[in-house]
This record gives structure tokens, sequence and C-alpha cells, in this order.
């Protein structure tokens, strides 16, 4: 797990506000080739809208993002086409297409944006499907998955674009902790495979044991990063810290 | 007898050439109005506006004698009311399907964009497939209206059922049973028709998905 030096995706100055709130004060961040980073924070911190503002899901109203330190004019729409094939999307509600099986799910886009046939792109997606554990699966409609199935499609899905940088906006929150595993499973074979990741994530532990970095977001900046080493460590005091021991006392007093 | 059915093929054909046009212009109609620019969708309210807001058989002479004269058109009785009658479909089957893509989830045009799917890519491959499927019931509703608004035809003189019957009914008096046979073909033709949209409902149905 060697990292490249020069960042593969950086975002600069990203400035958001939503209806008169700022959201995202200038937010900076980069990641390199093989990194993991992960975004911790309170909900409303901004997380989600930092990551949707990177593949301009949600158009940040200043700020530059730059893939492999080339600088992407986001008004271009081929350019913000070509940056969202290469930063993969999971969602904390996977949002399969509802009216494709999970096959289907996968191959879309390779047919549609990647212009691939449509027996090589279905080929991809078994081959994607095999990689989440879900080849016997393949022919089902979304409703009739699991939410930890569903989604491991989405991932399939993502992975079969390609990309060299995965964004996971809160993958394993929707799910029943008893399928919070399978989900968390396939990231950390995709970390250990090297793929570039950030993650926003309530899972400390997970972070702890493969982040190479953690960030943590409060009212719609990073306030502190570091390795989950350094921010985590007995006695760090950091804001880090104080949030995870609050959610891991949180955590004793209800069970 | 046999000459009023051929007046069943006559408001088929009606039926199906409004249907039609309202179909080819109600989708994109609908997608402007969701998608579109604020002046596109201003220009597709208008029109949604005009057509709703006016009679059927205001419309009928309107376009008849009015429009279609005025840009030299010389359109068959049966074309002139397939026409009209589809471009009033057109703004009612709009907003069938506006209120389709209105209903599916956000998430749904997010994770096509995410993968670099463009707009209109988007919103062929994943929006309407799922829209159009919701639309079907609004769908067989409008077929039946149609069905029943295709009986104008008889003012412009277009062949159809009611047009014959009426036509029989006024040389023979035999007004009852006459209109009766009328009503019951206009009757059976609806029910097979939302038969048929049914089993398509169902058969085009995603499995396990209930909304």
């Amino acid at each position: 797990m060697t990292a490249a030096k020069s960042p593969i995706l950086r975002v600069e100055n990203v400035c958001k506000q939503l209806g008169g709130k700022e959201i995202l004060k200038s937010v900076t961040l980069s990641v390199n080739k093989g990194e993991l980073k992960v975004l911790i924070g309170p909900s409303g911190a901004g997380k989600s809208t930092l990551l949707q503002c990177i593949n301009y899901l949600i158009p940040p109203d200043s700020g530059d993002v730059y893939l492999e330190n080339r600088k992407v004019e986001l008004h271009r729409k081929a350019e913000l086409y070509e940056l969202r094939q290469q930063v993969g999307m999971i969602f904390q509600d996977f949002n399969l297409f509802d009216h494709l099986t999970a096959a289907d799910n996968v191959s879309i886009a390779l047919r549609k944006v990647k212009g691939m046939s449509r027996k090589d792109a279905a080929a991809r997606a078994m081959q994607e499907l095999e990689r989440v554990g879900l080849v016997e699966r393949a022919s089902l409609y979304p409703a009739e998955l699991s939410g930890g199935q569903k989604q491991r499609v989405a991932i399939a899905r993502a992975l079969a674009m390609d990309p060299k940088v995965i964004l996971l906006d809160e993958p394993t929150s929707a799910l029943d902790p008893e399928l919070v595993g399978e989900v968390l499973t396939v990231i950390r074979d995709l970390a250990r495979g090297g793929m570039t990741m950030i993650m926003a994530t309530h899972q400390m532990d997970f972070a702890q044991a493969l982040a190479h970095e953690i960030l943590f977001m409060q009212d719609g900046a990073i306030i502190e990063q570091g390795t989950p080493a350094e921010l985590l460590a007995e006695g760090a005091n950091t804001r880090t810290q104080d949030f995870c021991s609050r959610l891991s006392n949180l955590c004793e007093e209800l069970c | 007898m046999p000459y009023i059915l051929q007046g069943g093929l006559v408001s088929l054909l009606i039926v199906a050439g409004a249907m039609m046009l309202g179909l080819a212009m109600g989708i994109p109609m609908a997608v402007g109005q969701v998608y579109g620019s604020p002046f596109l969708r201003r220009l597709i309210g208008l029109y949604v506006w005009f057509f709703r807001g006016v009679p059927i058989l205001v419309l009928m002479f309107l376009f008849y004698f009015g429009v279609f004269e005025l840009l030299g058109l010389n359109l068959s009785a049966i074309s002139a009311t397939a026409l009209v009658l589809g471009m009033t479909s057109a703004a009612y089957q709009s907003q069938i399907f506006r209120g389709s893509i209105q209903a599916l989830p956000a998430g749904q045009l997010k994770a096509a964009r995410a993968m670099g799917m463009s707009d209109s890519q988007a919103i062929r491959a994943v929006i309407l497939p799922q829209a159009l499927r919701l639309s079907l019931p609004g769908w067989s509703n409008e077929y039946s209206i149609i069905l029943k608004d295709s009986a104008l035809a008889y003012v412009v003189g277009a062949m159809d059922i009611f047009t014959r019957t009426h036509f029989v009914a006024s040389r023979t008096y035999e007004h009852l049973p006459l209109f009766i046979a009328a009503g019951a073909l206009y009757f059976v033709i609806t029910l097979t028709g939302v038969k048929l949209l049914a089993a398509l409902e169902k058969k085009v149905r995603i499995p396990g998905y209930t909304t």
C-alpha cells in the first residue's frame, strides 16, 4: 500500500451556500493514489454536500476540482461527464435503477456512456458482480435484494466504470446492523486492493483500522485531519477523539 | 348494422391517431416541463392551459373551419378530428407523464448523472422507462376519455360510430335500439382497450417493486 506522491484528486476552496446558510466554507482536500480518506463529523457538517460537490452533483458556488493535477472545467459538459466516469459514487440509499436487474444496473452505463456492446457490457457486469459476491443474484431486481446486497450491486456498478477514485457517502448508514459487515468487507477488500476512496462514515472502528487519514468536519469546514493514530490516540485531546468517545459512550448507554 | 360497425373502425382510427400524437407530444412536453428552462416550462404551461381550458367542441370548430383552413391544410374529417383530439390529449398526457416523472426518487437521476450519463441519456435510459410504467393507469383513463370524445367527429362529418348511427336513425326513426347498439359498441371498445392496457401494465411490472 505505497501511495504515490502526487494527488490523484484535489479539491480546492469549495464553497457552497444553500438557502442562505453556508454549508461548505472553503474546503480543500486531496487524496493520493491508493489512499482511503475518511470523513467524519456530526450530521449537518457538510460531508455529503462536499462529496457531491466533488463530482458536481451539487454545483459548488466556487472552488476547483483537479483530477491527476489537471483542472476540470466543470462548466464544460464533456469534461464534467468525463470526470464523473472517473470518480465513482456510492450513495447512502443505494440509488439502484429500480427497473433494471442487478446485472443491467451494472452494465447500463457501460453501454450508454462507454459505448460497449451489450455482450461485452454483460460480461463485464458479471465479472464485477462476482467481485462483490452476487453472481447468483444477477437477474434479480433491486426490490428483490436486501439492503446489503443492493449496496454491493451499487459498488459493482461503480467499479465497472473503472473509476480512479470512489466517493462513498455513508454507504452503511441505511443498513440494518447485521448487513453492515458484508458491505464493509467489500470496501475493505477494495482498500486493500489499492482503490482510492473518500468515504463519509460513522463506522469508527472501520476508519481506525483502514483509513490513511481521518478528516473531521464540523460546520462546513475540515477542522482536524491526521492519521487515525494521531487523532484517536489516548489523550490526544482532539475533537475527533471527543466525538468518537461520545459516539461510543452513547452506544454503551443504549445497549 | 355492418354499416355502424364500420364506423367502429373509423372511431378506432381516430382514437389511435389521437393517442399516438398525444404520446409523441406529451412525453417531450413532460420532460421539458420538469427539466427545461423557465421559458420552455412557461411555453408548455401555456399550451396545456389553452388545450385544457377550451371545450373540445370549440377546438374542433376553431381548427377545422379556422386554423386548418387558414393554413390551407386540406385534411380529411378523420385526420382533422384525430389531430385536434391528439393536440388536446397531448396537454392531458403531458401532465400524466409529468406526475410520474416527479414521483420518481431524486436519487435515480443523481445516480445516472454520477456515472457520467448526460441528462438526455439519463432521461431515456433511467427516468422514462420507470415513469412510463407509472403512467399506464392514467394513460388507460385517457384512452377511454378520448374514445368517447371521438364522437365529436360528428361535427366535421367524419363517418365514425356516432355519425353513422345518427345517419341511420334519422332515416329509420329507430333511435332507441340504434343508440343502445352504438353505446354498447363504445362500451365494448373501451373495455377491450382498458383490459389490454391492464394486461400490459401487469406484463411490464417490475418484480418485487411496490409503490
